[in-house]
């Protein structure tokens, strides 16, 4: 040890005087550590312990107004953690708002005399039945399917708008009507000139096409905005001409769901519009408002609006602008709308492409759910209009559009569905299951009905369809092969088995019969879209067996030249499902196919993905520890997977993803009392998961453990056999630790570990670690990254060093080495270390290494490692012993003193006053204050502390109470004279 | 106030009947003056004059309905002069007001019209061989129609050779003005209303509905000098652009 004691006096003149009585006592510190009784101390220094009531008041508990109400109520808050929300009966008001109910109307329920009393609930339950009369949650909303359809028809042609935004002009023209042509086209083209906006733009691609769309829904909304109704109108109106276009036709759903948009948006416009001019004296309409209620200047615009429309001369436009203002009718008669409802239905017969009518058909029904879902019949009529027209789509003029357009049948006829779809489920929203057996026996009659079949089984309810499925089945074998693809028929079947169940009896047939038919699919994606289906249903109702028939299936069919590749998510989905159902793993890795069903994921973000939600599922599912040799060789393949996928671009984030998985996985097993086994399946691990850190910190705790648990078995005598295993379990730890890339993660495990093989009386391996601690610490860096900043290290470092230090009380001596031969190393590596400039960690640590050292001077030490002979029992308090305690102790007062003293200037006389303070509080704890020169030392730094007025009047004159306090105690007496000798420095 | 009928000839007689346009002066309906102040000064500020009216008809003059069309227009206008002293101005201000004829008595007989249109059926074709063959059937409620109410009916496309392009309904008024030199009588479309749009269904009656525009129809009228009234076309038209025309007067009438 070479501490430098060479002072240079000459640079404290202000407080040299100070110095030089302080620094002659040091020696005299340690040798008069105080006597400790620390059995006696801990009994008189415990505090009384008070019996916790948890009744009342938990400060983790959620504050709720209830709390106050009744104490039954509390009671039940306090138990479950989420009492917030379920003693939410509550009366407050502005929660109330946020609730979703508007002001207005909880102003208009708290003024109704029958529900006032639970007011928010009233109003809840009102507009509750406000919806029921309207449509409740369980109607698939349009917003849902939006999306979807979207997504699914898609091209990559070139679209065209053409808007005449001047006039109607359009097919004015070519359609010739007889009075006064040229006069009239003259005119018009007057206005467009006018209104200079004739557009017609070409070869937009589909996503311009859908901003273009965008563009004109925004334009829309400023025209109505800035007051041109009549600019909004044509702009409605010529996008809704765009729905009678049906080039390109494979986009047409994706174009009705745009231009659709718009009109809901119009229709809302004037309903709000007119809406507001119903507002006498600032008081709104309510919801159900009658017709009388509404005033003339309103009922007039309101029939401007719809003669306006009227004289449309195009039929599709007109159709859809009424249809879009339908809601409007309310402010004229009460039966407006139940009149105009079927007139719109038969208007559409007038459409002669079956597809822009279906669209319509749909468009019409969505509105008349909206508005008046009671009205079934136009619905009804809707549908049937539409059987009757069923015969065009295979009509000449449908076929030649084909041609032109170059689009197959089965192609043209699932454009239908989304529209059919819609219709059928409106119809059968809450409709009897009468009506629905007349819908399907209507179905039925018609040829070549595959299409509506479809629609059927995706529409009505899955309870109603699975109750039928054979006839399905029977019916979907007799559809026509060239027409709608029956693959898709089979995956709507599959889609309501999966949700609701077929008769007990009908089950194994079912899946056979389906199966028959899909295992012949020739395509790979009808396949695979198929099969993804079924197996949830396979799942869900038979045993592994038949799982394991269907995916031995699918791999036979998506195997041959690569098929998989291009069905990743349907596998995936398999996988997912095959999980869900099946999550018993000992049951799972029986089925013999699911292995290599995982085979087939070769591409590497897909593999991860699945191993990712089998891990998943294992976690969340698995009860208990195990050691099932199936289980534990399929899954370390996967979590190898995982591992593996780890590279140097993966994200942290994803690295800690896969870490607390494979974590969670180690966590999982266990070999019981074969702990070799259980070590040997660690040292496994190590080799299979070495890139990911959290994960060889997870094993380096968890071969700690397995060596307290053998510790625990044998009691604390380890036969030669478990010596030796113990001694195995450290040196993994040991080789393991190093491997590791963050500092204090290794300085800790070190310790831990340490402490470990020093519990386990494997005391060179602890000196070891011990050393290997200690010869680590000049590495740490000034700074480190915490969660991705950078933080200085000195906290961690002080931290870290302070629970060695405790650890090292108890660490026996090395016979071959010299006396505190650690304490001595850890203390020559903090020397060295080059701490910050203006820090005094250092000099705080060496204050802490004299808590130890006063310690280690006392007979008995405070704490032992059981069958471990300490210092303590070693030396027996052998003056040797203690003399080198002394020694060193000395040398680490004078470095105290010193670094008190190169703190004598202007700029650090505060942090001198805290140091000063925080030594003197540690002689006072650990020293002897009999003896007389510790004593003036102590009483030295007192004035120091206080000498610049910087120390805290407070904690000064806590200190003084706390000694005079003390004096109190017997053999405490001289506490009495030091008291007097420290004066309290009033500030001035 | 004032009400007059006036007559104008389109620009396409005229020529042929220009003698005529010079004969075709404004008829006068309605004259009458009064006194609403007697000479004097008015208050300061604002000063509201309440007036009124009989509605006494010029000799044996019929009181018709407001109504502005391409070649008759029938207009009631107020007008109102204040003379004052030599040094200012007279002041003047001319308003029209709307005359809506109260509803006729009696019902309206329906007169439901059963129409079949076949190449047969068909004037004016100078090829009947190369027409396509179809069978258009259908029926209009009721010829005789209440100017609110929609003029309603069905139509059915049996069967059609050719593929249908589109089927309008086209409204066309029809004013005629006449004195004894002669008369001119003038078309006018008013509106056009497309209620098939492409190739329909066979043998499915799509509706025939049409609302009559506010401002462009009024009561069918036929007085001895001018006549308004208006007729409906069915316009079939067909892929190979042949058009088919059926026509049929319709008599309107306010209830």
């Amino acid at each position: 040890m070479s501490v430098c004691v060479d002072v240079g006096y000459a640079s404290f003149l202000v407080c040299g005087y100070l110095y030089a009585y302080i620094l002659s006592p040091h020696s005299y510190f340690l040798r008069h550590a105080r006597a400790r009784n620390y059995v006696s101390e801990s009994e008189m220094c415990k505090l009384e312990s008070i019996p916790l009531d948890f009744g009342d008041y938990h400060p983790l508990k959620p504050i709720t107004v209830t709390e106050s109400k009744t104490k039954k109520m509390t009671r039940k808050g306090s138990t479950s953690s989420t009492s917030s929300s379920s003693s939410s009966s509550m009366m407050d008001p502005l929660s109330s708002v946020l609730d979703g109910t508007d002001p207005l109307s909880l102003f208009a329920a708290a003024a109704d005399p029958v529900t006032t009393a639970p007011s928010t609930d009233g109003a809840r339950r009102k507009r509750d039945k406000d919806e029921s009369s309207a449509v409740g949650s369980d109607f698939e909303p349009w917003s849902s399917k939006r999306g979807e359809i979207l997504a699914r028809y898609t091209t990559t042609e070139k679209l065209s708008i053409n808007l005449y935004m001047g006039s109607e002009k359009g097919k004015a023209t070519t359609t010739g009507s007889a009075v006064s042509e040229k006069v009239r086209t003259r005119l018009e083209e007057l206005d467009d000139l006018e209104e200079g906006s004739q557009k017609e733009l070409l070869n937009l691609t589909q996503q311009d096409y859908m901003n273009r769309i965008e563009e004109l829904n925004q334009s829309l909304k400023d025209a109505w905005s800035s007051d041109q109704k009549v600019k909004a109108l044509k702009i409605v109106i010529q996008c809704s001409k765009l729905l009678s276009d049906t080039t390109v036709i494979q986009f047409y759903p994706s174009k009705f769901v745009l231009i659709t948009d718009i009109l809901d948006t119009f229709g809302k416009l004037v309903y709000e519009r007119i809406l507001s001019m119903c507002v006498d004296n600032r008081v709104s309409l309510p919801d159900n408002f009658s017709p009388e209620s509404v005033n003339d200047t309103a009922k007039e615009t309101c029939l401007n609006w719809f003669f306006k429309i009227a004289s449309i001369r195009e039929l599709i436009p007109r159709f859809y602008v009424e249809a879009a203002i339908l809601k409007c009718n309310k402010f004229l008669s009460k039966t407006g709308i139940s009149e105009c409802l079927p007139r719109l239905t038969s208007m559409i017969r007038g459409i002669g492409d079956p597809l822009v009518a279906v669209y319509a058909r749909a468009y019409l029904c969505r509105v008349g759910m909206e508005v008046a879902p009671q009205l079934k019949e136009s619905l009804n009529k809707n549908f049937f209009d539409f059987l009757l027209t069923f015969k065009q789509i295979h009509g000449d003029t449908v076929q030649n559009q084909l041609v032109v357009q170059c689009v197959e049948i089965p192609l043209y006829l699932t454009l239908y569905s989304p529209a059919i779809d819609w219709i059928l489920q409106c119809i059968a929203y809450h409709a009897p299951d009468v009506l629905l057996t007349e819908m399907m026996e209507r179905c039925k009659k018609l040829g070549n009905n595959a299409l509506l079949l479809n629609s059927v089984m995706s529409a009505f309810r899955a309870e109603f369809i699975a109750a039928r499925s054979m006839d399905f089945i029977a019916m979907i074998k007799e559809c026509d092969e060239s027409g709608f693809p029956k693959h898709l028929l089979f995956r709507s079947l599959g889609l309501n088995l999966a949700l609701a169940d077929p008769p007990e009896n009908d089950r194994l047939q079912i899946l056979n019969e389906a199966w028959k038919v899909i295992t012949k699919l020739k395509n790979p994606q009808d396949y695979i879209n198929c099969a993804e289906v079924w197996v949830e249903y396979t799942c869900r109702h038979f045993t592994k067996r038949e799982v394991n028939t269907v995916l031995a299936d699918v791999i036979k069919h998506m195997t041959p030249d690569r098929a998989f590749e291009d069905a990743y998510p349907q596998l995936q989905s398999i996988i997912q499902k095959v999980i869900t159902y099946i999550y018993d793993f000992a049951l799972l890795f029986s089925v013999e196919k699911f292995l290599p069903f995982l085979d087939m994921f070769q591409k590497e973000s897909v593999r991860v993905e699945v191993c990712k939600c089998i891990m998943e599922s294992f976690i969340k599912h698995q009860q208990e520890s195990t050691k099932d040799p199936v289980i534990l060789n399929a899954l370390l393949h996967i979590c190898k997977t995982m591992h593996d996928s780890v590279n140097a671009l993966t994200l942290e984030d994803e690295k800690r993803m896969l870490a607390t998985l494979i974590n969670g996985f180690i966590k999982m097993v266990s070999f019981g009392r074969d702990f070799e086994q259980q070590l040997s399946f660690y040292v496994e691990a190590r080799s299979m998961f070495c890139n990911l850190e959290p994960v060889l910190v997870q094993l380096i705790h968890s071969v700690n453990q397995l060596a307290m648990e053998t510790r625990r078995v044998m009691k604390g005598n380890h036969s030669r056999k478990t010596a030796a295993f113990v001694r195995a379990c450290v040196a993994f730890c040991f080789i393991t630790i190093p491997s590791l890339s963050s500092i204090f993660t290794r300085l800790n495990l070190y310790l831990h570990s340490g402490q470990v093989a020093l519990a386990n009386q494997c005391l060179s391996q602890a000196d070891a670690f011990f050393k290997a601690a200690v010869s680590l610490v000049p590495e740490v860096p000034k700074m480190i990254s915490v969660d991705g900043k950078m933080r200085p290290s000195d906290a961690f470092l002080l931290e870290f060093l302070c629970n060695f230090f405790s650890t090292l009380l108890v660490v026996p001596d090395h016979p071959e080495q010299g006396v505190l031969f650690l304490v001595r190393g850890l203390l020559n590596v903090i020397q060295d270390y080059t701490w910050e400039d203006n820090s005094d960690d250092k000099v705080r640590i060496y204050t802490n290494v004299l808590h130890l050292l006063s310690a280690m001077t006392q007979e008995t030490f405070i704490y032992h490692v059981d069958k471990v002979d300490s210092n303590d029992t070693l030396y027996g308090g052998d003056s040797k012993f203690l003399a080198e305690i002394n020694k060193l102790s000395e040398t680490v007062v004078s470095q105290i003193l010193d670094h008190l003293k190169t703190l004598g200037k202007e700029e650090t006389l505060k942090r001198q006053s805290q140091l000063a303070h925080y030594f003197f509080n540690t002689i006072l704890a650990h020293g002897d204050l009999r003896n007389n020169r510790l004593n003036q030392l102590s009483v030295n730094l007192w004035n120091l502390a206080q000498k610049h007025g910087f120390a805290d009047t407070k904690t000064m004159v806590k200190t003084l109470e706390y000694i005079k306090r003390r004096s109190k105690q017997p053999e405490m007496s001289h506490f009495t004279d030091l008291a007097l000798r420290l004066p309290l420095q009033s500030r001035t | 106030m004032e009400g007059s009928v006036n007559l104008q000839l389109s620009a396409k007689n005229v020529g042929v009947f220009e003698a005529f346009c010079n004969t075709a002066k404004p008829i006068q309906i309605i004259n009458s003056t009064i006194e609403m102040v007697k000479p004097g000064k008015l208050p300061s500020g604002k000063t509201e004059i309440p007036f009124e009216f009989p509605l006494q008809m010029k000799g044996n003059k019929v009181l018709y309905e407001t109504y502005h069309g391409v070649f008759v227009n029938i207009q009631y206008m107020l007008r109102c002069d204040m003379r004052r002293s030599l040094l200012a101005k007279d002041l003047t201000k001319t308003c029209e007001f709307i005359v809506h004829s109260l509803s006729q008595k009696g019902k309206l007989l329906p007169s439901p019209v059963d129409f079949t249109i076949t190449p047969e059926t068909l004037q004016n074709v100078k090829e009947r061989a190369s027409l396509p063959k179809f069978l258009i059937r259908g029926h209009l409620n009721s010829t005789n129609c209440v100017i609110t109410q929609p003029l309603t009916g069905e139509l059915v496309v049996e069967s059609a050779e050719a593929a249908v392009k589109s089927i309008e309904l086209q409204l066309v008024r029809v004013e005629t003005c006449g004195c004894a030199e002669g008369y001119a009588r003038d078309a006018t479309e008013i509106q056009n209303i497309q209620i098939a749009d492409g190739d329909i269904c066979r043998g499915l009656p799509i509706p025939i509905h049409m609302v009559f525009p506010r401002l462009f129809t009024c009561p069918t009228l036929e007085t001895t000098n001018f006549k308004v009234e208006f007729e409906v076309n069915i316009v079939v038209l067909l892929h190979d652009d042949h058009l088919i025309t059926e026509n049929f007067p319709l008599k309107l009438c306010r209830m």
